[in-house]
């Protein structure tokens, strides 16, 4: 918070005795409001949850505006903030440090929180027996974790990086970029709070309870004009390839947010809620949504990254522009559609679960054009794989990347998901693409963003970087083989019949043929938190005693897109 | 090339680029979604199903509360193994009143769908206390828990109400009375159990947990998996009629 204090110090400075500003006033209006309408539901509450999400709520709301008015009595003989300095931008890099921090921090508990649910299949004692520790708790604990506090903090962190560095402009707004970042994690703090207590909407991906989920909705809009404000603020004419699909990411993200979660509350002083879609409905909206939270969360946003990210570290232009053009229109328009795939056999009508999949199949080309201009970016920089392991880590998450994009199509054909469908398959699809596409995109953007961030020549050392992509890497090829081979074997034992025409296995008999393979899985993830916890402490040495830059920009000219 | 040159609108309009991503985005979905409330294939005309009564509501507000569906599923598909080992392939029509639906994604455990009436009382009461003193090489948690926890009938009325603005058929009495229907379903031979009955002709009423000191959750849990996949008489139900 301190490092806070004195930025925006810095930032919201002006003449003396200045007003506070439309922005400032603004922001603290809406935060007294909400203190108090969380103050008086933790008073009127009949639940536990509630009140004390209510206290959350007032405290966090509380924080911020003497946050705000701290700053404004504290501006008054301070500097003006520049939007410019000698002629560059003056950048708003603050949200972007406590992102990047924060990205890591949830990235290891949420890789923690993995490793114990995987050992609970393993070894069920360790559930505990108490509500709190139960699998049913901390699964929804463990996914949301990694993907929106880890994933969703590394989208955070980087959108705000790369909109700024791409447009050459500051971001708009002193409170706003901090109202986005501080939000976004107050409700990653409820929403996780939320799980161990019991508070869920039941939807897989979108468990955190309305109220959650309508504060989500207030920083996302907020995301979403902080973004907008940064882009029509911009210097350069061409609005760059990266921001097409942040911006995608985040206007469909809302979109999709908004119609999954459309909840009555049953009292506005409770924390349970009825979801207005139900049944066969309710079903194709989840995985409308499910399958989208993949498309444009976990792909869109992460390949924003591979668009900056890349480039900027091969030192090479973009492979193809026009590649880029037709890749980003084809996917989007293409992902939406693949939903119903999840739903194959169901009571869900056949005609829209073979339309999920028909489009499933074609999406196919638009994420290996995707993978094929990321990998292709390397040309005349392949040499750099053997130097540098931060750039190898992106390399092999496109790599990854175009091989769950190949696997998931295969799995949304009837007669493959009839066999894949409720297995560990899933799962195993699920990580190649989340710990090796999502992960080491976001390793690798991290490794980068810390130096550039932090003002150090380099990384403290790469010796450890390259332990840890050779540690994670084995921890994910024995996690997604394991789950092929356990995913595989459970489904053929569920469909097996002897020489006499009875089913061969009764359920419990494919449960216990899952052990070695449950045991293995925990052992892969245990190797990638390792790795997280190699790169953590690689970061901390590279803040704390990394030799300072010279002050030398970036030239912007790289990333100028080949014609 | 001129279609690349007019590309240039989204390059450098973000209003532009902004309406552009939300047509691309829609389509798919209006598409996929809108029908299913409007053609009349979706759901099956079925007799049987009706709402749940207040304690199997609650009880199913604590399998979601728990986590149940992140490893078993509710949805049985047409297929002959899965026809043999769990019973009929689960009907729109059975989960039409689910706000949220819970039809799964995973089987760690077997499938719920239609688990009502397979096991005793006392088996589901045992299971959940230590799933492995019935079955030994079971993975599931424990819940012990659930049958020291008074059943919480504060606002159930509510919970009712909220669902009949939501579309399940809950009449106004059921809604007035559903506070005693929630207890009258787990307290057999009391006055508020023949009530209740009235209410619910088709309903089961039993201590479920074995327990008539007190109704807990394991009562609400337990009377919600017993009637689970249980509304549709299949024997009498006519798949042709309905081929989807």
């Amino acid at each position: 918070m301190c490092r806070f204090k004195t930025g925006a110090r810095k930032l919201m400075a002006s003449e003396k005795a200045r007003l506070v500003s439309l922005e400032e006033g603004l922001f603290a209006g809406f935060l007294v409001l909400l203190t108090f309408a969380c103050l008086i539901v933790a008073g009127k509450t009949h639940d536990g949850v509630m009140s004390f999400h209510a206290l959350i709520g007032a405290v966090a709301a509380g924080a911020g505006v003497f946050i705000i008015f701290n700053n404004y009595f504290n501006s008054e003989n301070a500097a003006p903030v520049l939007q410019e300095i000698d002629g560059k931008p003056n950048y708003n890099m603050g949200p972007v440090k406590f992102g990047t921090v924060a990205s890591m921090v949830w990235g290891i508990a949420g890789f923690t929180v993995g490793l114990i649910i995987a050992l609970q299949l393993a070894f069920p004692a360790l559930n505990f027996d108490l509500p709190w520790t139960s699998f049913g708790r901390l699964r929804p604990l463990h996914t949301s974790a990694v993907i929106f506090a880890f994933g969703g903090n590394v989208l955070l962190a980087t959108s705000m990086y790369v909109v700024q560095r791409t447009c050459r402009v500051r971001m708009p707004g002193s409170v706003l970029p901090w109202f986005v970042i501080l939000g976004y994690n107050v409700f990653i703090v409820i929403a996780g709070t939320g799980y161990l207590l019991g508070a869920t909407q039941g939807k897989e991906y979108a468990e955190p309870e309305w109220y959650a989920d309508l504060w989500l909705t207030i920083v996302w809009v907020a995301y979403l004009l902080l973004f907008l404000g940064t882009i029509w603020k911009r210097k350069e004419p061409h609005i760059y390839v990266a921001n097409w699909f942040y911006l995608a990411f985040i206007v469909t993200i809302a979109v999709l947010h908004i119609t999954n979660n459309l909840t009555i509350p049953v009292s506005v002083f409770g924390m349970k809620s009825y979801i207005v879609w139900s049944g066969v409905q309710d079903a194709m909206v989840q995985w409308w949504y499910g399958h989208n939270a993949v498309g444009f969360f976990l792909t869109a946003g992460f390949l924003a990254i591979m668009y900056y990210f890349v480039p900027k570290r091969a030192e090479r232009p973009v492979y193809s522009y026009r590649l880029s053009i037709v890749h980003f229109w084809a996917l989007i328009f293409i992902y939406i559609w693949a939903g119903p795939h999840h739903l194959h056999y169901t009571a869900l009508p056949q005609w829209a679960s073979t339309l999920g999949a028909t489009f499933s199949i074609i999406l196919w080309m638009p994420s290996w054009g995707g993978m094929i201009n990321g990998l292709m970016t390397l040309s005349g920089a392949w040499d750099k794989l053997r130097t540098d392991p931060v750039l190898r880590m992106m390399v092999v998450s496109v790599a990854f990347y175009g091989m769950s994009t190949f696997e998931g199509p295969l799995m949304s054909v009837r007669a493959v998901n009839s066999l894949s469908h409720y297995t560990d398959w899933t799962i195993g699809h699920v990580h190649s693409g989340a710990l090796g596409w999502v992960g080491y995109i976001s390793f690798g953007a991290i490794y980068c963003l810390v130096p550039w961030l932090w003002n150090k020549k380099s990384l403290y050392s790469l010796k450890l970087v390259n332990w840890h992509f050779w540690v994670s890497t084995l921890g994910i090829v024995l996690y997604i083989t394991a789950m092929w081979v356990s995913g595989i074997m459970q489904g053929l034992m569920w469909r097996a019949y002897d020489s006499l025409g009875f089913l061969e296995y009764s359920f419990i008999e494919t449960v216990e043929a899952m052990f070695p393979f449950y045991v293995i899985r925990a052992l892969g993830g245990g190797l990638f938190l390792l790795g997280a916890l190699i790169m953590a402490y690689n970061l901390w040495m590279t803040v704390r005693a990394g030799e300072p830059a010279e002050a030398a920009a970036p030239a912007p000219g790289v990333l100028a897109a080949a014609e | 090339m001129s279609l690349w040159t007019k590309h240039q609108v989204f390059e450098k309009n973000s209003f532009a680029l902004l309406i552009g991503i939300l047509i691309m985005v829609s389509i798919g979905g209006l598409v996929e979604i809108a029908p299913l409330f409007y053609l009349k294939s979706t759901i099956e005309e079925t007799e049987g199903v009706r709402p749940y009564t207040p304690l199997e509501l609650a009880g199913r507000n604590i399998y979601v509360r728990e986590g149940c569906y992140l490893c078993h599923s509710q949805m049985i598909r047409p297929m002959r193994d899965e026809l043999e080992r769990y019973g009929h392939f689960s009907l729109a029509a059975e989960s039409m009143y689910d706000h949220p639906f819970q039809w799964g994604s995973k089987r760690t455990g077997p499938d719920l769908a239609r688990v009502g009436g397979k096991y005793s009382d006392d088996w589901h009461v045992e299971h959940l206390r230590d799933p492995r003193l019935v079955v030994p090489a079971s993975v599931m948690p424990g819940y012990p828990f659930l049958a020291e926890t008074a059943l919480d009938t504060y606002g159930i009325a509510d919970h009712l109400k909220v669902n009949a603005l939501v579309g399940v058929p809950y009449t106004d009495e059921q809604i007035a009375e559903a506070g005693r229907d929630m207890l009258g379903q787990a307290n057999p031979d009391t006055d508020a159990s023949d009530a209740f009955k009235e209410r619910y002709p088709t309903a089961l009423v039993r201590d479920f947990d074995g327990n008539p000191k007190a109704v807990t959750e394991m009562d609400a849990l337990v009377a919600y998996l017993q009637m689970l996949g249980t509304l549709v008489d299949f024997s009498i139900y006519d798949d042709k009629a309905n081929l989807r």
